[in-house]
């Protein structure tokens, strides 16, 4: 489903991705993990087409589509969807009025039929109860004055509305007790399913308790220095990572 | 000034003066006056600092004539989309300045509420007419406010009496139609709410065909003690359509006085809202709202007057502009010596989705009592790039994630709208204007 080749970006004129590989099948799930500022959050903004990331070299392969070449929305409409780490706020656009007109601009991509009110506000009600989200936030202006584990819910929700095929979760954990990172990760539970794949990418190996990978990779200065399975977190939990360091420091 | 500009002004007055045959003597005698005081003020130009950032050279280089039977040429169907009315309301409407009871209507009115045709008043009311048209001329010294008196014969008269509150909204159209020659109206709105007394006045100013027309309009709104008024504005002029609107509002102990300025579209326009709070518990709130494109120019100038203590104002203006469109905000807050607990606040917020578009806003704060609070403030941004960046994310294409961000940025204006279906009206303006705008 997802072929990265060789990737390498910069922000700003700094090298951050020196040369990812990573291949993803449908339906498996890859944690992503690292050290601060190893290049976990720019690789979630290279997948999903922010401007100021410069692509320097390699390929992005998504179901044999060349990505770089395809804006931000096409790659929404053509299934890939990021859970951002840091939600916007949108004052004056509530959450269902946004999320219908990106519904809608999905299905229609997709040449399906339009939802209309009803159709999509029976549709929203369902997936709310995935992320035990209340109904009046919905009303509210996207984002705006929602806590911390409110945005992150609203971001699931998002997810589960627009089904996508790819999703990549950037830090989803990040600034939730642990109540909310249960509902936030039930969530994403619920919507794993065979022809969908998922980037779990997060700097602590406590949501991959909740959210179990089939992958994990250790990211560290720009390039991928070690994948393994789901025990490879429990061992960055107990060792930290600094022996990861260690180890790609040797290699060079 | 012969040859200087604004001299078709004066040879229109000429005519003015002679067609109006069965003007009573004393009204004769206010407009002569007032084209004395126009002429001794001179039309401004951009060297007077009210005016800096606003030419009036188009319609100074434009020869106006006044009204000739255009509306015959009208349907009442022309009227109704453009001026956002609704059917069901009272309205009185006014093509170039002339009152057209074809379009108009006035059903049952509780007793003691006047809606008319000013003219009817000025016929027989010399004693509590004569004041009002004379004194804001003299002490405004705004040359088109003295234009608008020496012409001033037609407009609307409302007056709601003590303790009445009227239960639906009276709407005031005022159509400027340029289908010939460059025409002109000057129409003279005076809305009297006596003591206790509650309404809802919508003025719409629309424009149709594509000749020149100058529309030079002074509201006056006096506000009875503990009246609650809420005045609305819209302007949607054609795009050769002058607009130049003064509005003069006198408020009482306690009445509270809500102004919503909404302008769509003109080529130039010009308000000027002077609110004086001149008793205690007196209240005014200013919503405005203007979205440019093209080369449209809009000067808002507004100033509150604090003149007694515990007043209050809210004032939030918003501005979206496009093309090569140019924006003035001018906001002055005077607070006068004894005006203690004065509570005052401006708000000037402005989107700007081109590179071309320009703002010129200044608030202007002159404060003479020393226990008051007082705050502006003043923006002017682009789009939020995060923002835009999140909608894309979700797979709106950057026209429709630029064009629900500006429905946002102007949609709590919107909201502050109480009548229903003029908001709702308005909502929808906006949705398919920003739509259309930017695919």
């Amino acid at each position: 489903m997802l072929e990265i080749k060789n990737l390498r970006a910069t922000v700003g004129g700094q090298e951050i991705l020196r040369g990812i590989n990573l291949t993803i099948g449908a339906g498996e799930v890859h944690g992503i993990m690292g050290p601060n500022g190893s290049g976990k959050s720019t690789l979630a903004h290279v997948l999903s087409g922010r401007e100021n990331y410069q692509v320097t070299d390699g390929a992005i392969l998504y179901d044999g589509k060349n990505l770089l070449e395809m804006s931000p929305e096409e790659r929404a409409r053509d299934g890939i969807f990021l859970a951002f780490q840091y939600p916007v706020e949108i004052p004056g656009v509530s959450t269902t009025y946004f999320l219908k007109a990106a519904l809608n601009a999905i299905r229609k991509h997709q040449g399906l039929e339009e939802l209309d009110a009803m159709e999509f506000l029976a549709l929203i009600k369902e997936k709310m109860k995935l992320v035990e989200m209340d109904q009046a936030l919905l009303n509210r202006p996207l984002n705006e004055g929602f806590s911390g584990g409110e945005k992150k819910r609203n971001e699931i929700l998002q997810m589960a509305v627009l089904d996508p095929k790819l999703a990549i979760l950037d830090e989803t954990d990040s600034g939730l007790d642990i109540d909310a990172l249960r509902i936030v990760a039930g969530g994403v539970n619920a919507l794993r399913q065979k022809d969908r794949a998922m980037i779990v990418i997060t700097h602590y190996q406590r949501l991959l308790n909740y959210i179990v990978p089939d992958y994990i990779h250790v990211l560290y200065d720009g390039r991928i220095v070690k994948s393994g399975s789901k025990e490879l977190a429990l061992e960055l939990e107990v060792k930290g990572y600094d022996w990861i360091k260690a180890e790609a420091a040797a290699a060079q | 000034m012969v040859n200087s500009p604004g001299h078709q002004f004066l040879s229109a007055f000429e005519r003015f003066q002679q067609k109006s045959v069965t003007t009573p003597e004393w009204l004769r005698d206010v407009r002569r006056a007032a084209i004395d005081s126009f002429v001794q003020l001179g039309l401004p130009t951009t060297r007077h600092e009210d005016w800096r950032y606003t030419s009036i050279e188009p319609i100074t280089s434009t020869d106006f004539a006044v009204a000739n039977g255009e509306a015959k040429l009208l349907r009442a169907e022309d009227l109704d989309g453009p001026s956002f009315i609704d059917p069901a309301y009272n309205r009185i409407v006014f093509v170039n300045g002339v009152f057209c009871p074809q379009f108009s209507s006035i059903r049952e009115l509780p007793a003691g509420v006047q809606v008319k045709n000013l003219s009817a008043v000025l016929a027989n009311d010399e004693a509590n007419l004569r004041p009002l048209l004379t004194q804001d001329s003299a002490s405004r010294e705004q040359a088109f406010v003295a234009l608008n008196t020496a012409f001033a014969a037609e407009g609307a008269f409302i007056s709601i009496p003590k303790s009445l509150a009227l239960g639906e909204p009276i709407h005031l159209v005022f159509c400027s139609f340029g289908s010939g020659n460059p025409i002109m109206s000057h129409p003279r709105n005076l809305i009297v709410c006596e003591a206790g007394s509650q309404a809802q006045i919508v003025e719409s100013y629309i424009g149709l065909g594509d000749q020149p027309t100058l529309t030079n309009v002074v509201t006056e709104v006096v506000g009875g003690a503990g009246s609650v008024i809420d005045y609305y504005r819209l302007q949607n002029e054609s795009s050769s359509g002058y607009l130049i609107a003064a509005l003069e509002a006198d408020i009482s102990r306690d009445c509270s006085f809500t102004a919503h300025s909404v302008t769509l579209k003109g080529s130039l326009i010009r308000n000027d809202i002077h609110v004086v709070l001149d008793g205690e518990g007196a209240e005014c709130v200013l919503n405005g709202l203007y979205l440019l494109d093209g080369k449209q120019h809009v000067d808002n100038h507004t100033e509150i007057e604090h003149a007694k203590p515990h007043t209050t104002s809210r004032e939030l203006y918003k501005g979206i502009l496009s093309g090569a469109a140019h924006a003035v905000f001018n906001g002055k807050i005077l607070v006068h010596k004894d005006a203690q607990k004065t509570d005052a606040r401006q708000t000037n917020k402005n989107l700007l989705l081109s590179e071309q578009a320009v703002v010129n806003t200044k608030p202007q704060l002159e404060i003479h009592a020393d226990d008051v609070k007082c705050s502006h403030g003043s923006t002017i941004g682009q789009l939020d790039k995060d923002a835009l960046f999140y909608l894309r994310s979700r797979g709106l294409d950057a026209a429709e994630a630029q064009s629900l961000l500006s429905y946002a940025f102007a949609s709590d204006l919107v909201g502050r709208i109480r009548i229903a279906p003029l908001r709702a009206r308005l909502d929808d303006y906006l949705l398919t204007k920003f739509r259309r705008s930017q695919g």
